[in-house]
């Protein structure tokens, strides 16, 4: 029963990834180094680890971009997205260069560890930048496909794993996929990563479409509006800062008279409790119990 | 021939830049440093711009462009005309320089302490590849206050990155001081390390010149204002 993590898959993946792409470079401020020794072992120059510096981790990477590297940056989110955020900003994003940043963590995985390890707000982060394509894949197959797609290009592209992952792989394309379907009329539920089989786990007995994306920025509007309809009933499900996908659901459906609801990690409190991700989840209504009901309030 | 003083047309050149009174004594302290790197030390020509050999020439003190925009006017990076109206809405120079819009311009530049970081991910890129381009970059003594570039000295000097060459424009602008100095900051992290005056060109430019084959180099450049305290 123990296939790899999507954090696990990733360090995996690195090797071949840097066997393929010459120009691509690895650097870390120590977080995960200890897991890639093979590799910096092969590509010793190539895997850089700066040490517990993430502010020079992300300008590094932006001079490595300013020369043609193609940096491949790893930390936990919340050191990675918020402690480097002016760094992330201004060294990769101002600066015109690209890099792909591979985040662990993800909202809640680090449930023992406390707040300093948590970054519920990293995609809403990440989204507000330009030119970020944000990733959140729902499967470690997803997470290798991707990281080898952005690895190729010179694109600014932020890969957020989780320890929460579905039983199957969907495609990477940056579409939305239904998952369920069913006539146009029903309502529709967008699922964003790995809360995909919670959310069809929640909606068995509502009578719903459930529909996919690993991409949640930019989102794929015109398949949400094509899904959606003239009048939209839409309930989004993201694993992370809840409304993070407004602006772009709004921006899509301006047009048409809509219902829509968010259902993700609350805004108005920090959790202070530790226990498991599980215990997290549905403290935060993001179990499947947890999401029938909210669902339930929304579609009726 | 080389010079020993900034030429009178590069200072005419300066003293187009408008609109930049708030940051002018900043601006003017880098002139020296910058003159002497783009006349006589930089392996660099504005038709090689995109040159993956050319040596990098990083602003990190990006609230003082005025003498990079006149230096780089005055080796016809861009037309002299473009310093008539800096900071304007048609004007590619802003009070802080971007690098998408300037021509010579490595780095867009303005919150300080990300230069050196940027010069460090660049000469590490650089040594990836092969080449032996020089990385230089400019940082203001008061910008030493911020800590990435606590970060970036430690990890330029642990990478040994002997391409990579820091000069410190010291005009004592710092509010709190760097008690024994400030290449002692940059010593104790294997860099190698000279003190200059600023004005003094021929010291200036052989200090900038020397690299060491297995470490950085930091250059601190006092200015006059500097000298006159000391």
């Amino acid at each position: 029963m123990s296939r790899p993590t999507m954090r696990e898959r990733f360090y995996a993946e690195l090797g071949p990834l840097l066997d393929a792409e010459p120009r691509t470079a690895v650097v870390l401020a120590v977080i995960g180094a200890s897991s890639v020794r093979e590799v910096s072992a092969r590509h010793p120059e190539r895997v850089i680890d700066i040490g517990i510096r993430e502010q020079a981790m992300v300008g590094v990477a932006g001079g490595l971009a300013l020369t043609g590297i193609r940096p491949i940056v790893h930390t936990y989110a919340p050191f990675l997205v918020e402690r480097a955020y002016e760094q992330v900003k201004l060294d990769l994003g101002h600066q015109d260069v690209g890099a792909v940043l591979v985040s662990a963590g993800a909202s809640y995985d680090a449930s023992t560890a406390g707040r300093t390890h948590q970054a519920p707000a990293d995609v809403t982060l990440m989204s507000a930048l330009p030119g970020w394509t944000v990733h959140v894949p729902g499967h470690a197959d997803e997470l290798a496909r991707m990281l080898h797609r952005a690895g190729r290009t010179d694109d600014r592209v932020y890969i957020r794993t989780s320890g929460q992952q579905n039983a199957h792989a969907h495609p990477v394309d940056g579409l939305l996929h239904v998952v369920r379907g069913g006539a146009h009329t029903r309502p529709l539920v967008v699922a964003v990563g790995p809360i995909l089989d919670t959310v069809v786990e929640a909606t068995r007995d509502l009578d719903v479409r459930v529909a996919y994306t690993s991409t949640p920025h930019p989102l794929d509007t015109r398949g949400l509006r094509t899904l959606a309809g003239p009048t939209p009933v839409v309930a989004v499900v993201e694993p992370y800062l809840e409304g993070t996908s407004a602006p772009a659901v709004a921006g899509a459906l301006a047009d048409r008279p809509s219902r829509v609801a968010y259902v993700g990690v609350p805004r108005g409190a920090e959790l202070r409790r530790y226990g498991t991700p599980k215990d997290h989840a549905a403290a935060h209504g993001l179990d499947a119990a947890g999401i029938h009901a909210r669902l339930k309030e929304v579609v009726g | 021939m080389p010079t020993t003083t900034v030429p009178p047309p590069v200072l005419t050149l300066l003293s187009r830049v408008t609109g930049d009174e708030k940051h002018d004594p900043s601006a003017h302290s880098t002139l020296d440093v910058v003159w002497v790197l783009y006349d006589q030390v930089l392996d660099v020509a504005p038709d090689r711009v995109d040159h993956p050999d050319r040596d990098r020439f990083l602003l990190s003190k990006g609230h003082g462009p005025a003498s990079t925009y006149a230096v780089l006017a005055a080796k016809g990076y861009f037309p002299a005309t473009w310093l008539d109206d800096v900071a304007a809405w048609d004007s590619r120079l802003g009070h802080h320089p971007d690098r998408t819009l300037v021509p010579g311009i490595e780095i867009g530049s303005g919150s300080l302490g990300h230069g050196l970081p940027l010069a460090v991910g660049t000469a590490l890129g650089l040594r990836l590849q092969g080449r032996t381009a020089r990385v230089v970059v400019l940082v203001g003594d008061a910008e030493l206050d911020e800590g990435s570039n606590a970060e970036a000295i430690a990890v330029a000097g642990r990478f040994a990155l002997d391409r990579l060459t820091c000069v410190v424009v010291d005009n004592r602008s710092d509010n709190l001081g760097w008690p024994g100095g400030i290449a002692a900051r940059f010593a104790l992290e294997g860099w190698a390390t000279t003190d200059v005056a600023a004005h003094d060109h021929v010291a200036l430019r052989d200090a900038l010149r020397h690299t060491d084959s297995s470490r950085p180099s930091v250059v601190v450049a006092r200015t006059v204002a500097e000298e006159a305290a000391a």
